[in-house]
């Protein structure tokens, strides 16, 4: 049913959509948090990707990578939150642009 | 067998050197001079059974080569560590370890108040190793070794007070003039391998005869250059500069490098090869003109000199001069007789001089002594029975050399050579008379503050040792050896000197007429030289007569007129150039070390100021520029990295699709 009435290209656009929307997001905001769930974002578009391909193909590996990237994901928000955290602690803002001390 | 024991003899110093080089300071200098003189006494004494030994070889063999080990070899060149004896080396080793020993025990008490006495000792050790490698080393390129080991230990120890710019100046002059005559040694070293595949000393010398032309240009050219770099060791013109410069060593360095071992390797390398300058006759008349030339004129310089070290040393310049017109009239004999009489009388004088010098607290200017007969018996005594060895006086062992060499430079030369040795040996006898006139006799010039004083026994002792030495000496080459064969040194040398010139100039013209040449007429060569009882005794009484009225001479003007000097000399412009030895040295100056320094500073400012160091900076300069232009890139911001890797991916993605 659902093969007939929703066909993979639709999936594939949101994904697409939501991939560009994350990009943008990490371009354009200077939020420290925003840019972190715009990653996510990012992270998720891709999932829906691969979810949508397996269903597609009749494949489960998908499903399986899909899971992989929420296990990074999960600890990749552990270790940035303390990163953020810590940045914070040294310096009470969450604008990305106060940070531009490491370079030449 | 004794023979066996060869290759201890440089080793030894070289311990020695080895053990007061790196341990000197801490064991103190009795020991340091103990082991200084050990080494060399044992290394004399290893000789002494090493002679036994050679002596015990069965009939008809005149070599032994004793291989340590295989030094290099690329293909046929092989070049070995190995030791050679033979008649030349074996007086060359008694020459050295027995002089040297005499020496470095002199030094103990000469130099007890240095403060590196131990760093004196080591070079002083290394040096007689290397100048045993030298005389020892079994083909061309281990004499080379011996020959620059010598040479920088000479700069070592010329410029041993090296607080003293003038002796580091003198270093420097003595290495780079030294230099010039090692470079054409080592070209002539290639030169011999190029035409005989080898530098073996046998080998080469016992194939020179058949594959040189007698008079060619090939063994012309290797014998000037093996000249040439003789001429450098042993300060003969053009290259006799640096010698008396070098007298700003210590004492027992000019005795022992600068008068009786080192400036003799020259001499030393020549009789090794007189087969090959037996066949160039050209390079033989150069060896006697410089030779008698340099014996000449280094003498007239000698006359003039005030320093009581630098009258030495012209006179061991003129010296060797007649070792070199010996060799270039063919008499190898007598340039080593003379070689060995020589060393043992200039060692004496040498080591007299650092004794007065000694007694009177480093005060080296003749014009400042005078009177120091009563104060140090010991040393004028000795001192003037080595003068009277020098001007040639019977029985001494300088008339039985001189004579010799005057002798040949007669019978196989011609009498200009004759005439230069005469003249030399009158001005011999003159100036070192004058030395002795003004430095013990007449009324005291010295520093009424100084008292004169005996030197230590140490160093007198080896004072009679080498006097005796002189006295003695020449009974190694009783004249007339043409009909009593009384000359030891004669019949010693004879298997090393061995040249047969007929089958030579067989040899030589089977090989022109094979390049289809016309071989010169040689019959004349063959013809044997008379030599007449009468004539030689007739040379002797007229030697003598010179050297007594060379003595006269300086009786004369030194003791009888001390104002003749003055009047006689007033206002002649000759004696202004001799003194200032001909201007030679100004001449070298502005001929060759200004240029060189001139051209240096070009090369130095244009050439490596402008043109290096301007590449080099200038590369810096441009990779600096571009990396500030690509830093900007580097903003810090990490939503600009994002951008980047986006921009990156989309133009991978354009590019691959």
């Amino acid at each position: 049913m659902l093969e007939e009435t929703v066909p993979l290209s639709h999936y594939l656009m949101l994904s697409a959509t939501l991939f560009v929307i994350g990009v943008a997001g990490v371009l354009i905001r200077r939020n420290v948090i925003v840019v972190f769930m715009s990653i996510e974002i990012m992270l998720n578009a891709v999932n829906i990707s691969l979810i949508s391909f397996d269903h597609y193909m009749n494949l489960s590996n998908g499903q399986i990578f899909s899971f992989m990237v929420m296990c990074v994901a999960a600890a990749e928000v552990s270790v940035g939150l303390a990163i953020i955290i810590a940045m914070h602690r040294n310096k009470p803002t969450v604008n990305l642009d106060d940070f531009n001390l490491l370079k030449w | 067998m004794l023979l066996k024991l060869t290759c201890l003899i440089p080793l030894y110093p070289l311990i020695g050197s080895i053990i007061n080089g790196f341990f000197g300071l801490k064991i103190g200098k009795k020991a340091v001079g103990f082991i200084a003189c050990g080494s060399m006494i044992l290394s004399f004494l290893t000789s002494v059974l090493v002679y036994v030994g050679y002596l015990m070889l069965p009939e008809g063999q005149h070599v032994y080569e004793q291989v340590a080990w295989t030094w290099f070899g690329a293909g046929d060149f092989i070049v070995d560590f190995g030791f050679q004896i033979d008649p030349l080396t074996l007086v060359m080793m008694f020459v050295v370890t027995g002089v040297g020993s005499i020496i470095h025990v002199y030094a103990v008490g000469y130099m007890q108040e240095e403060f590196s006495y131990y760093r004196f000792f080591a070079y002083f050790n290394l040096f007689a190793s290397a100048m045993l490698l030298l005389v020892m080393g079994n083909n061309f390129l281990l004499m080379f070794i011996g020959w620059e080991g010598v040479g920088c230990c000479s700069y070592f120890l010329i410029g041993y007070y090296f607080e003293k710019k003038s002796a580091c100046d003198a270093g420097t002059k003595a290495f780079v003039v030294n230099r010039v005559g090692d470079f054409a040694f080592l070209l002539a070293v290639m030169y011999i391998f190029n035409v005989f595949g080898t530098i073996d000393f046998t080998d080469v010398m016992h194939a020179a005869p058949e594959k040189l032309i007698y008079g060619g240009e090939i063994v012309t050219i290797i014998t000037m250059l093996l000249f040439v770099g003789a001429t450098g060791k042993s300060a003969q013109i053009p290259l006799y500069t640096w010698l008396p410069d070098a007298m700003e060593g210590p004492t027992p360095v000019s005795a022992l490098i600068h008068a009786a071992t080192m400036v003799t390797a020259g001499v030393y390398m020549v009789v090794r090869c007189s087969v090959l300058f037996n066949l160039s006759p050209m390079t033989m008349t150069v060896v006697a003109f410089i030779g008698g030339g340099t014996a000449v004129m280094a003498a007239t310089i000698g006359m003039t000199q005030f320093d009581i070290k630098r009258v030495l040393a012209y006179s061991t310049v003129s010296q060797i001069g007649y070792m070199f017109l010996a060799c270039g009239v063919g008499a190898y004999t007598a340039a080593i007789f003379h070689l060995v009489t020589h060393a043992f009388f200039k060692a004496c004088l040498f080591l007299g001089s650092g004794s007065v010098i000694h007694g009177i607290h480093g005060e080296q200017d003749m014009r400042k002594m005078g009177g120091l007969k009563k104060h140090m018996p010991v040393t004028y005594w000795t001192f003037v029975v080595s003068t009277l060895a020098i001007a040639g006086i019977f029985p001494l062992s300088g008339f039985f050399s001189k004579d010799e060499v005057l002798y040949h430079s007669l019978m196989d030369g011609n009498i200009i050579f004759w005439g230069m040795g005469v003249s030399a040996a009158l001005l011999t006898a003159f100036y070192m008379f004058r030395l002795v006139f003004m430095t013990f006799h007449g009324e005291s010039r010295v520093d009424p503050s100084v008292h004169p004083h005996e030197s230590p026994k140490v160093m007198t002792m080896p004072l009679v040792i080498l006097a005796g030495l002189a006295t003695v000496g020449g009974l190694l080459g009783i004249p007339f050896h043409h009909w009593w064969h009384m000359h030891i040194l004669h019949s010693w040398l004879e298997p090393v000197l061995h040249f047969d010139l007929a089958s030579a100039l067989q040899h030589s013209e089977h090989m022109l007429h094979q390049a289809g040449q016309h071989a010169p007429s040689w019959t004349h060569l063959l013809e044997p030289t008379e030599h007449q009882w009468w004539t030689e005794l007739l040379l002797m009484c007229f030697s003598l007569a010179v050297a007594v009225v060379g003595i006269f001479g300086a009786y004369m003007f030194y003791i009888k007129r001390p104002d003749l000097p003055d009047k006689f000399t007033e206002g002649q412009w000759g004696l202004d150039m001799v003194q200032n030895k001909y201007y030679v040295d100004e001449l070298y100056d502005d001929a060759f070390v200004q240029p060189t320094i001139e051209g240096s500073k070009l090369l130095w400012k244009e050439c490596d100021a402008k043109a290096i160091d301007g590449t080099v900076n200038g590369t810096a300069k441009i990779i600096g520029w571009c990396s500030r232009q690509a830093q900007t890139l580097q903003s810090g911001f990490v939503r600009n990295y994002a951008l980047f890797i986006v921009v990156g991916f989309i133009s991978l993605l354009l590019v691959m699709f």
